[in-house]
């Protein structure tokens, strides 16, 4: 329908300002529309910097105490038991569209060449924190798994169960905690696989053994307890579908804003 | 050679006004961006402090959590048993009991609600920060482009110059006084007067076009860990992440006023002339009194 502009300047903002608002937020049509802008963003990002390297700080800015968010305690059985043996018989997996698949244990990963880096972490909240992140990079983990045609995607898959909490909105069903980005981010000098914290081997709440950091992009793309990484050509068979737990949850998946 | 005879559609001196007439006042485009930045701006607004309700904290410097408050300056809270009063805001180190509008007000329901800001503030109602971002992008980049869109506009035609910026003549202290006095009286201009803006609108509509805004979008952008990569002067020109958030607010606060104030005004000099006038374009001046 189309309405005379007169009465659609008038009819609009006041339309919206009363309750149907929230009804519009719910509205099929209406949240496409407002994705394309996660859209324009992502290219936009990809366009001005591409290349871009987040902020590096010096030791005299990191944040006396890094909050620790999300899981802080994995409850899954074979974490637990990795964990209890100082993580000696964990093995991270490298799958998927792969010519050679890995495993690599803690001292594989710590031999490999070191990227420490000090950077803002900064939460979908709002708040930011600062660290040192040690660990190699991810390129050339996957140059040594040798990426086959057709891979699109990096997916992170994670040991804990997350619960989610109400005050985030969105769905709360607990499931495991699961991320994924994209080729750019994948070969980014800075993504690393940090096995330490502020030079301390990485604890339980931030992510032990080992956490994503993929640092242009928000803290629920920092997956903590990877246990294996998955190289696809598709987000659709991994949890919901959206590829991330937060995603799935109504999140960006480019979570560079 | 020079007449003395007045021109005919002239009339003599003593005789009535000229015949009430309608003038384009607002061109086309400018009456879009102004609805459309009206929009933009409100929606933006209301998903904006349900974000804040994630993180009710406000620092200075590049980093703060509630495990490093060093460079905290303001807080949105509630204290047990969660109910009036219980809900505060906190600068610096003074303490406002805000029960019932910050940090404790009633949900749609009419239960406690602990939250930053209440529910008819917010877009969407209760709490949802994923949903509340995804429009608060969306329409951020509305406001953007929109923004250009006038700014060239203003721009190429002068209007910015003609319309918007005060002439210096207009800046001088006897002016500006003049015209506080004319707001204060709350005497609006008429006629041919009707058809320019006085210096104090000139000035607000500049600071808030041309200072407020491109703050809420840059310290928007400084925001984003994408953005601080590609540019780094984003963050740097705000002193920190977490201080380009704190100059969000405080100039999205500073926007929330001007609106306000701009309502009032617009209700208060003649609501249906003057908003007929920012959809039609048209104004009618001179005739009756």
């Amino acid at each position: 329908m189309i309405l005379p502009r007169r009465q659609l300047l008038t009819a609009l903002p006041a339309s919206l300002a009363l309750a149907g608002c929230d009804a519009l937020t719910r509205n099929p049509t209406a949240q496409a529309v407002i994705k394309s802008g996660e859209q324009a963003t992502q290219r936009w990002q990809r366009l001005v910097g591409r290349d871009g390297l987040a902020r590096e700080f010096s030791a005299a800015d990191i944040s006396p105490v890094f909050k620790a968010n999300g899981t802080k305690l994995p409850t899954n059985p074979e974490w637990q038991a990795l964990a209890a043996g100082g993580f000696a018989d964990w093995r991270l997996q490298v799958t998927g569209l792969v010519s050679r698949e890995l495993s690599l244990s803690l001292a594989d990963l710590k031999r490999l060449p070191q990227r420490s880096q000090i950077t803002r972490h900064d939460c979908v909240e709002g708040w930011s924190a600062i660290g040192q992140w040690t660990g190699p990079q991810l390129a050339p983990i996957l140059k040594a798994a040798g990426l086959r045609d057709g891979a699109r995607y990096i997916v992170f898959l994670c040991a804990d169960d997350y619960g989610g909490e109400a005050s985030k909105g969105g769905l709360q069903s607990k499931s495991r905690y699961y991320e994924s980005i994209d080729l750019v981010d994948a070969f980014h000098p800075q993504t690393i696989l940090a096995h330490s914290l502020n030079n301390q081997p990485l604890d339980t709440a931030h992510g032990a053994p080992i956490r994503l950091r993929v640092e242009r992009q928000l803290g629920y793309k920092q997956a903590k307890y990877l246990m294996r990484i998955v190289v696809a050509d598709s987000l659709a068979p991994f949890g919901q579908g959206k590829g991330g737990y937060w995603p799935d949850r109504g999140y960006e998946w480019y979570a560079g804003t | 050679m020079a007449s003395t005879a007045p021109p005919l559609d002239t009339p003599p001196p003593g005789m009535l006004a000229p015949p009430p007439r309608r003038v384009l006042r607002h061109h086309w485009l400018v009456r879009l961006t102004h609805w459309t930045n009206a929009l933009a701006i409100i929606l933006l607004l209301m998903t904006g402090l349900n974000i804040f309700g994630a993180h009710p904290r406000l620092y200075w410097g590049d980093a703060g959590s509630v495990d490093h408050r060093a460079g905290q300056w303001l807080e949105i809270g509630a204290s047990p048993p969660w109910r009036d009063p219980g809900g505060w805001l906190q600068i610096g180190d003074q303490r406002f009991d805000t029960s019932g509008l910050l940090g404790v007000s009633t949900s749609a329901k009419g239960a406690p609600n602990i939250v930053a800001f209440p529910h008819w503030a917010t877009l969407p109602s209760g709490r949802d920060l994923a949903t509340a971002r995804s429009w608060h992008f969306f329409f951020a980049w509305v406001l953007i482009l929109n923004g250009l869109t006038w700014l060239g506009h203003g721009l190429v035609s002068g209007r910015l110059w003609r319309d918007i910026l005060p002439s210096r003549s207009q800046l001088s202290p006897a002016h500006l006084w003049h015209d506080i006095v004319e707001h204060a009286k709350l005497r609006f201009p008429k006629g041919e007067a009707a058809l320019s803006y006085e210096v104090l609108q000139r000035l607000a509509y500049a600071g808030v076009t041309l200072i407020l805004i491109p703050t809420v979008i840059l310290t928007g952008l400084a925001m984003s860990p994408g953005m601080d990569a590609a540019w780094p002067f984003l963050d740097a020109l705000w002193g920190g992440r977490q201080s380009a958030r704190s100059v969000h607010f405080i100039a999205m606060a500073l926007i929330a006023g001007f609106l306000a104030l701009h309502l009032v005004l617009v209700l208060l000099s003649g609501p249906i002339r003057q908003i007929g006038a920012m959809i039609t374009g048209r104004l009618t001046i001179g005739g009756a009194k």
